[in-house]
């Protein structure tokens, strides 16, 4: 136990305070700016169980700010790469990897297996998810965002308090509010507000201190500032997602702003209309695929291209396996081009679907 | 009554300002906010909460204190 030396000698804190830490299970939504410094801070303490849902893989100006990755981690997906570092710093805690999107069809399985959930996510689509999928499964949610230089903290849906929807009842309009890789953000900021929700964990299992619940605290890293807001429980915010309980699961993730993907499966594409298929693998690469309408842009010029991309209509975008495509389409999305997917499978599942086709009218 | 006006995050990009005096003589919260977006047009179009002294009030509530704060939500993680 000396690891855990320096909270153990605590008379707040001590061997049943660690004991706690051990014994509790903590959900991680979103392995980023906010994430990282939570996991990081959370498998040093000793949190028995962690777990990291992230879709995304980590970029080169991720690095910035998303301190637990390194450069070699570029290209990796962010739930496999942050375990892989926190398993380095604690291997004496399990950790659970979810290294794909947060949906309302798999939330409430997941939250139920844990005790309080960290939403670290940068999109409200997933925030509203997250929030909902708390009030439905009980747990408290660890919030934080942050924008440029300011950032939120808040403990909703803890002790009776207030939840996400008493402060903000419905997401923004679509593209009203920007996001870090639209309008940049200062590296430190994710790491004090992230460290201050892994502040607002420890408190809550150690049953330590004053939760931020029933309060947004807001802080401002140019002035060093803050102010914290009273925000009282509203019955009928609750009630509405506690009537929804039923039709939670078949609700779809619209509305998913501009920095989120999706992947498309090939069996799904005839429900989108006006498509535009884009391959972006090198000229060099084969097999050659023809579709009508279709156009090259190769993944290593599609940036300084993107302006010849109609922002009308569906963009399907494919490459040879997927993975690639899915970067392309993050990227097309980031340059408000929204209606832009991912193929899963790549060129094969094109290929596979158009011999159907073929047989179909054969 | 001459009210503070805090406003947060892309708020304070709108007015250009993070904090500024307000000379007002109405009602509600409503009325406040009529006079501040013909003052900064761009306010109407973003979505946000408005305290009072440091509480969450809904748009149709008295002014009763002088210090009001605009709060956006924040997207980013």
């Amino acid at each position: 136990m000396s690891r855990y030396n320096r909270h153990i000698i605590m008379p707040e804190i001590g061997p049943k305070g660690q004991e706690k830490l051990a014994k509790a299970k903590v959900l991680v939504i979103g392995a980023g700016g906010l994430g990282c410094p939570v996991l990081q801070y959370l498998a040093a303490a000793g949190i028995g169980t962690i777990g990291i849902v992230d879709f995304d893989v980590v970029e080169i100006s991720n690095l910035q700010r998303q301190v637990l990755f390194g450069t070699s981690d570029v290209g990796k997906n962010k739930a496999l790469a942050a375990k892989e570092h926190l398993l380095d710093l604690n291997n004496t805690i399990q950790i659970e990897t979810y290294p794909y999107q947060l949906t309302y069809q798999n939330a409430l399985n997941l939250f139920r297996q844990y005790d309080i959930v960290v939403d670290g996510s940068d999109n409200f689509p997933t925030r509203y998810l997250v929030n909902d999928a708390c009030i439905l499964t009980e747990k408290p949610l660890v919030y934080g965002a942050i924008f440029k230089f300011e950032g939120q903290v808040a403990v909703f849906n803890y002790n009776n308090g207030p939840s996400y929807r008493c402060l903000f009842p419905e997401p923004p309009k679509d593209g009203s509010v920007p996001n870090c890789s639209d309008i940049g953000v200062l590296g430190v900021l994710p790491g004090i507000i992230g460290s201050m929700q892994a502040n607002e964990v420890l408190k809550i299992i150690l049953g330590l201190g004053s939760v931020i619940s029933g309060s947004l605290l807001l802080y401002n890293a140019l002035t060093a500032q803050t102010t914290t807001i009273s925000i009282n429980r509203s019955e009928s915010q609750f009630e509405k997602v506690l009537s929804q309980r039923d039709a939670f699961q078949k609700k779809e993730m619209k509305n998913l702003c501009e920095t989120s993907t999706f992947e498309v499966d090939i069996k799904d594409i005839s429900s989108y209309r006006n498509i535009q298929f884009i391959d972006v693998r090198e000229m060099h690469e084969e097999p050659k695929v023809d579709l009508d309408g279709a156009i090259q842009l190769p993944m290593s010029i599609l940036e300084s291209r993107l302006n010849e991309i109609d922002a009308n209509g569906t963009k399907i975008l494919f490459c040879a396996s997927g993975i690639r495509s899915l970067k392309a389409a993050t990227l097309l999305q980031q340059h408000g081009i929204s209606h832009a997917y991912s193929l899963k499978d790549g060129v094969q599942a094109l290929i596979t679907h158009q011999k159907n086709k073929e047989h179909e009218r054969a | 009554m001459n009210l503070t006006i805090k406003y947060f995050g892309m708020l304070a990009e709108a007015t250009q300002c993070q904090e500024e005096e307000f000379l007002f003589s109405q009602e509600s919260v409503s009325d406040l906010l009529k006079m501040l977006f013909v003052k900064y047009p761009e306010l109407e179009e973003k979505d946000f909460q408005v305290a009072q002294n440091n509480q969450i009030v809904s748009k149709d509530s008295k002014i009763e204190t002088t210090e009001i704060a605009l709060l956006p939500p924040f997207a980013g993680g």
